[in-house]
């Protein structure tokens, strides 16, 4: 099925998730700023619909809106940050850090321009229906092994939380 | 209004990813700039399926990896911040410098 207002959605979305993005790191109070932060991830889900990956799409806003950001918002309120939301919010090298970010900006808009007619314009035949089992057949087939490290690496993962956040083992 | 092609979601995601920078080099709250490192790997995300959208679907794989991998950072990161708070009373990352002499 063709999109529909592909430059009208493209649009909205990506202005949502970059709106998003400077409330994440410009608001004072945490929460605010993981609110923002669903809303990018929200958008973003959005925006992998329009480039044909529904899958992704699911995986975004169920693993990131509904797990990341819970695990973020339980340590919001497990940690007391009313102190720190009363203090300076930026760092004294905070001028040196916009310079370092506004290069690596400069960079990809030199980059974007220079190479504007090495990006590929064909656009491949993607299945629609059947998105989700492609994936699965490249991830239990050509991914096996690094599907499998993924598993021990979310291990890890568990493990080492649990011991961080442990008061005494 | 021009056809959206793939440099428009390049664009996106180099303007989301600066962002996130800008957030871990300038922002002391940690629990801000551990959000800010999840800007950056969604800014990456967002590279790889639009690339997949060129050349089929291995960058969506890849893309579910790098979600696992955000996952598996953040978790250990927040307990890592939990047993700072505990010792500490903050959660300024300027103020994490107990291997410092």
């Amino acid at each position: 099925m063709e999109p529909v207002a592909t430059t009208f959605f493209f649009y909205l979305l990506s202005g949502l998730a970059i709106l998003g993005g400077v409330l994440v790191i410009t608001r004072r109070n945490a929460i605010h700023s993981a609110l923002a932060l669903i809303l990018t991830l929200l958008a973003l889900a959005g925006l992998y619909l329009m480039l044909y990956a529904p899958f992704v799409a699911g995986v975004q806003i169920i693993l990131y809106a509904g797990g990341i950001m819970v695990l973020f918002l339980f340590v919001i309120m497990l940690v007391n940050l009313e102190r720190s939301a009363k203090e300076e919010q930026f760092n004294k090298q905070w001028i040196a850090g916009i310079a370092a970010a506004v290069a690596l900006g400069g960079l990809f808009i030199y980059v974007y321009t220079k190479g504007k007619g090495l990006f590929p314009t064909h656009v491949a035949t993607l299945p629609e229906q059947s998105n989700t089992q492609e994936i699965a057949i490249l991830l239990y087939g050509n991914y096996m092994f690094a599907f499998e490290i993924a598993s021990l690496l979310l291990l890890v993962a568990i493990i080492g939380a649990v011991v961080m956040a442990k008061k005494r083992i | 209004m021009a056809e959206i092609g793939i440099l428009h979601y390049l664009v996106v995601a180099a303007a989301l990813f600066v962002l996130g920078v800008i957030g871990v080099l300038t922002r002391r709250n940690v629990v801000v700039v551990l959000m800010s490192i999840e800007l950056i790997l969604n800014a990456v995300n967002l590279n790889l399926v639009a690339f997949s959208r060129m050349y089929g679907l291995h960058g969506q794989v890849f893309s579910i990896f790098v979600i696992t991998d955000a996952a598996a950072e953040a978790a250990v990161g927040l307990g890592i911040l939990i047993a700072f708070f505990r010792n500490k009373e903050t959660v300024n990352i300027d103020e994490v410098d107990l291997l410092k002499w």
